[in-house]
């Protein structure tokens, strides 16, 4: 599984990336979570508003961050 | 409770019905809740007051009108009392932001006509999510719904500029009429500037790769969200928002209580005083570059204005402290040219500068 957090590393940002790697930890999968920082690439995901989550190349939500129970569905 | 009848409700789906229903339930409960907690609010605002007196003249025994006094009794007031109008303010705000998101947004001002546009954008920017810095995706993104780049920058000009926290503290500390003037000559500069740039035409000033770029299709969540979800929504703002902001606020009002207490009268008068005409450029020139949230300026500001300041110098820095700050002018380099980021500035300056003279001129 591939997982991507779009952002360019603001607050938020750092607190998507945190409730990614929690989920991932409860639920025991191991997978590379990737940060995407740069706007070009983002916006090719067609991403606009950050922090956003892709999981497997499908974009799960922007604009927000996420809560771990939303995470651990995408997941699992 | 009783089970409420699904009375006005007649549709096919029993669980469509149940749904309504509960979020029916869910609305009644949180209405008085809301409203009980409204009460104890008020309540407990009204007694902010004799009781800071109580606990600076009586409890601490500090002689009244001296300048530990003032200064002590300043601090023990208006903290809390800020914090109480921040937290219910920040609240309210997050429930209606959860009615907004920056997609719907993008989507209302897409093939917006300018001037209509340039208004409907600096009032969005009030009600929208938004932070410095998801601004270049922001920027990004409304450029390739075709939002017309004057309104993109009536949107980027407004969002920072006239906010909740900056509406509530100028409400706290200096009164409606000053938080009312804030809002509307907020609006108004956010407005022309970003129509002043629309009528420049400087379209071919932003980085090239932005209108090159082939973006995938913007994606768009439509999250149903009951009102259990929107008051979540505000509880989170308040936790976020106020458990940031709450330290500036403290610093903001202990420097304040010391110019309260201790800085003479008139000193600001000869530096920051109306008569002085260079004060108001030499106010926004030092604001541009400085940067902090309006949560730390304010409680400032209202020293400064105690101390013989003049009321449009103090708002023409106050704006341009937050308006425009170094490091959005350096995210956003990442997808204007320089030429394009200068002329924002000196254009959002120059409002902000004749908006300090008017007020210097008219109060």
């Amino acid at each position: 599984m591939e997982i991507k957090v779009c952002g360019p590393g603001c607050a938020s940002c750092e607190k998507t990336q945190k409730v990614v790697e929690a989920a991932l930890a409860a639920k025991g999968i191991e997978a590379a979570v990737l940060k995407v920082k740069d706007f070009q690439e983002i916006a090719k995901l067609g991403v606009f508003s950050t922090p956003a989550v892709v999981v497997n190349g499908q974009v799960k939500c922007v604009g927000r961050v996420p809560k771990q129970s939303e995470v651990e569905g995408w997941i699992g | 409770m009783e089970p409420l009848q699904p009375a006005g409700c007649d549709c096919a789906k029993p669980a469509v019905c149940q749904a309504t229903v509960k979020n029916k339930v869910q609305w009644r409960k949180a209405t008085i809740l809301g409203l009980i907690s409204l009460g104890v609010w008020f309540f407990v605002y009204n007694q902010l007051e004799p009781i800071s007196s109580y606990l600076t003249y009586s409890l601490l025994s500090i002689k009244k009108g001296s300048h530990l006094g003032d200064a002590v009794q300043f601090f023990a007031y208006d903290t809390p009392k800020v914090m109480m109008l921040l937290t219910l303010i920040v609240f309210i705000i997050g429930v209606i932001r959860s009615f907004f998101t920056q997609e719907r947004t993008r989507k209302y001002l897409a093939g917006r006509r300018e001037s209509a546009g340039n208004v409907m954008a600096a009032v969005l920017g009030i009600v929208t999510p938004f932070c410095s810095c998801s601004a270049v995706p922001l920027f990004i993104g409304f450029v390739q719904a075709g939002v017309p780049l004057g309104v993109t920058f009536s949107f980027l000009v407004a969002a920072p500029m006239v906010n909740e926290i900056a509406l509530v503290l100028l409400y706290g500390l200096l009164g409606w009429k000053v938080a009312a003037l804030y809002l509307v000559t907020g609006l108004l500069i956010a407005m022309v500037s970003g129509w002043v740039i629309g009528r420049m035409k400087l379209e071919t000033w932003i980085e090239d790769w932005v209108q090159e770029l082939r973006a995938g299709e913007a994606i768009i969540f439509e999250e149903k969200l009951t009102w259990h979800d929107r008051i979540n929504n505000g509880v989170e703002a308040v936790r976020d928002i106020v458990g940031k902001v709450w330290m500036y606020v403290v610093a903001g009002i202990a420097v304040g209580a010391f110019i309260h207490g201790y800085v003479p009268e008139d000193f600001m008068a000869s530096i920051m005083g109306r008569d002085a005409w260079w004060s108001v450029p030499a106010a926004v020139a030092v604001g541009i570059p400085m940067y902090s949230n309006a949560a730390g300026i304010v409680p400032v500001v209202e020293a400064l204005l105690g101390k013989g300041a003049a009321l449009g110098t103090v708002l023409a820095f106050m704006m341009a402290v937050i308006a425009l700050s170094l490091p959005e002018m350096i995210i956003l380099r990442k997808v204007l040219k320089p030429k394009l980021i200068a002329v924002f500035i000196v254009v959002v300056g120059t409002g902000i500068m004749f908006t300090g003279y008017l007020f210097n001129a008219i109060v």
